[in-house]
């Protein structure tokens, strides 16, 4: 069962980075919204240093997203879908592995590109390694709520909108705790932990919580 | 092993396709499914595959280890081959052996058996059609499965093709498996049953009535 589970993680990984698979679109993506930020707010270094950790987490929770449509949808329309759900992996599994692929091709990147990217905020050292721990721990979550709509993208044949709008509610309590516990590396008098706790446990609860969630949109799709 | 399909019904939105279907088909046989287009066969294979739910009657697989929920026992080949154009057939085929379990042949042996030899490491997307679905009959050599079930499995294979296959599949069944294929072409699977689905197609049902008496 685990050679099964490895053995489409490695697929969907393969995937993701030969070409037109598109690994590098996320932090692209991502890219684009932190470089064209300063130039949209102006040279004031003392806002962009507060506001920065919010751009940096609204860049990447729209970028966890990209790609999300078709992690289900390409698998239903070429038949893999039906392989995929008469094994002894279970579905619950078979999501939480392409969910996994698609975390470490598209969230993973995110997170190693976001210290760099903080620079051109303005970012403090204290803050830069608060949002890289938070991203670390919350983008699993986003990719993890994202299965949802992706399964439902590929139930119902139409993808992008339903997925933004099915899953972006459910993000939002990542993002603000997220935002709130990189904000404590600034001072202020919650402590770092508490929020970052409560981020960890939203994480983990999607972990479980999506791939369910996902094998029963899928498993509905076959009345 | 025996496969028992009682009183089978399917429905495709509004339309009742057959009812009350029923067979019983014993170890090393094969059961052929004819019928006009349109008429039920590919959804009738993906009911036994478990892939779509009846609207009434029951299935087993007697001798499996969950005779009621036996996905895990059948090889379902439908339509589509279920390849990533992007990987190559090596990759591919592999993928489907470390899925699906029960090793049989290895990649390489089924590649040869289905006349593969020498493509392992194009990208299937180069691939022609009889290809790609020969690639995809070679998964049913990797991995063991008593239970065959192949929508139309010959199509776009060439004459030398078709006759490998038929030689395969009889292999298959006289190793004791079951196969249950719907198909249009004359297919020699060795010791088979025929099953006209059009047979079971239900009466045109009388309008019903505006009101009731």
């Amino acid at each position: 069962m685990s050679r099964a589970f490895l053995a489409l993680l490695a697929r969907d990984l393969r995937l993701a980075l030969r070409a037109g698979g598109g690994a590098g679109l996320g932090v692209v993506f991502f890219l684009a919204v932190v470089v064209v930020t300063p130039f949209a707010i102006g040279p004031d270094l003392a806002l962009l240093a507060r506001i920065g950790p919010a751009i940096l987490w609204i860049g990447a929770l729209l970028a966890s997203l990209i790609g999300l449509d078709r992690l289900f949808a390409a698998d239903a329309e070429d038949g893999s879908l039906d392989g995929l759900s008469m094994l002894a992996l279970p579905l619950e599994l078979v999501a939480a592995a392409k969910g996994l692929a698609h975390w470490i091709a598209t969230g993973l990147p995110l997170v190693v590109a976001a210290p760099v990217l903080a620079l051109l905020l303005n970012l403090a050292p204290a803050s830069i390694g608060a949002l890289t721990l938070t991203l670390l721990v919350g983008t699993p979550a986003i990719t993890f709520l994202g299965l949802i709509g992706a399964a439902f993208a590929a139930v119902f044949r139409r993808g992008g909108l339903l997925v933004a709008v099915l899953v972006m509610p459910l993000t939002i309590p990542v993002l603000i705790f997220a935002v709130a516990a990189t904000g404590t590396a600034l001072g202020g008098t919650v402590p770092f932990g508490t929020p970052f706790r409560i981020l960890i446990g939203l994480s983990l609860a999607a972990m479980v919580l999506g791939p369910v969630a996902a094998a029963a949109a899928l498993r509905v799709a076959r009345d | 092993m025996r496969l028992v399909v009682e009183n089978l019904a399917c429905r495709r939105g509004v339309r009742l396709l057959f009812a009350g279907l029923g067979f019983t088909l014993e170890a090393g046989r094969a059961l052929i499914v004819t019928g006009p287009n349109g008429t039920g066969k590919s959804s009738m294979l993906r009911l036994i595959a478990g892939l779509a739910r009846p609207e009434a009657g029951r299935m087993r697989l007697e001798g499996a280890p969950e005779p009621e929920d036996f996905a895990e026992e059948v090889h379902y080949l439908g339509h589509l081959d279920a390849h990533k154009g992007a990987l190559s057939a090596q990759e591919n085929l592999a993928f489907w052996r470390d899925m699906l379990g029960r090793p049989a042949l290895t990649v390489a042996q089924a590649m040869e058996a289905v006349g593969l030899g020498g493509l392992e490491r194009l990208p299937v997307a180069v691939l022609s059609a009889g290809q790609k679905r020969r690639l995809a009959l070679a998964r049913l050599l990797v991995a063991e499965r008593p239970l065959w079930l192949l929508d139309e499995p010959t199509t776009a294979l060439d004459v030398t093709a078709q006759a490998r296959f038929a030689e395969l599949a009889r292999a298959h069944v006289e190793a004791g498996g079951l196969i249950v294929a719907a198909t249009h072409a004359p297919l020699d699977f060795g010791p088979s049953d025929a099953l006209d689905i059009s047979a079971w197609r239900p009466a045109r049902a009388a309008p019903e009535p505006a009101v009731s008496a």
